[in-house]
């Protein structure tokens, strides 16, 4: 990580004027300037969810079985995609594309489900009311994420 | 729960969290200064651990279980070294904003551990 720091700062600089023609990198660095920052967010994420999940699932598990389910299905997301931020790669960074799409989509389709029919979710997900009990934070991220990700395939 | 430790842990971090927040906004990396601040809210979550374990060897039973309030308790403890870490590693704006992170996340943490504890009726 140590001798990439200049690139990371001239990263940075692009960030603030919102440009998006960096030049090509050998290997895509996607946990350094801003990606620094949402990895972190997926770090707290995944651990986070896990967990929750894990508490749910081995002492509650009849409480609410569909709830605890998708909280162990959102912890593995945030997982996979914070380990893809971390190891870079267009391999990695395209994994974590269709990650961010996945998660965006569960938490959209999760959240209207909870609205709906909210007799089948006694307990709350993460992904309850779109993400309303962690600060809205769950719809941003995978949106911010999306962004991130696609500005760096310049 | 001793509450005023949990009172001044959250207010000590939402201050970290503005002040890397100022650096961020300012593009400027964390410095020596904004180390010591995260050292003294690092004391301040050994203190709290400290506090929760003897509190717990006492015989207090935390109100959602003890299995949540230990784990919430290290989370604490985990937050500041992590995001210290992150940002000793990147130089930048974006070094700062995860402190801010960091900071925020131990915030909502103390919250929850003054609701997982019992709202302090056990303290």
């Amino acid at each position: 990580m140590a001798p990439d720091h200049s690139e990371g700062a001239v990263r940075a600089e692009h960030g603030t004027t919102a440009e998006s023609t960096d030049a090509p990198r050998p290997r895509r660095r996607l946990a350094s300037g801003p990606g620094r920052l949402l990895v972190t967010l997926y770090g707290i994420f995944t651990v986070g969810a896990a967990s929750r999940s894990l508490v749910q699932v081995t002492t509650r598990f009849d409480e609410a079985p569909l709830a605890y389910v998708l909280s162990a299905v959102a912890a593995l997301v945030y997982a996979f995609i914070t380990v893809s931020l971390v190891r870079g790669g267009e391999g990695a960074r395209r994994a974590a594309l269709v990650c961010c799409c996945v998660e965006l989509l569960g938490v959209l389709a999760v959240g209207t489900w909870t609205l709906v029919e909210p007799d089948a979710f006694p307990d709350a997900t993460v992904w309850s009311d779109y993400g309303m009990g962690y600060l809205f934070i769950p719809v941003l991220l995978p949106l911010t994420g999306l962004w991130w990700l696609r500005r760096e395939h310049a | 729960m001793l509450t005023p430790l949990t009172v001044a842990l959250a207010v000590a971090a939402l201050a970290l969290a503005a002040w890397c927040g100022w650096a961020a906004y300012r593009d400027q990396p964390t410095k020596d200064w904004h180390f010591a601040g995260m050292a003294v809210v690092f004391a301040l979550t050994v203190v709290q651990l400290v506090v929760g374990i003897v509190q717990l060897a006492r015989g207090e039973h935390p109100d959602d279980g003890t299995v949540i309030f230990v784990s919430y308790l290290l989370g604490v403890f985990a937050c500041i070294p992590v995001v210290g870490l992150l940002s000793l590693t990147e130089r930048t704006r974006w070094g700062s904003l995860t402190v801010v992170a960091g900071a925020v996340v131990l915030a909502v943490l103390q919250v929850r551990l003054y609701d997982i504890w019992g709202g302090g009726s056990g303290a």
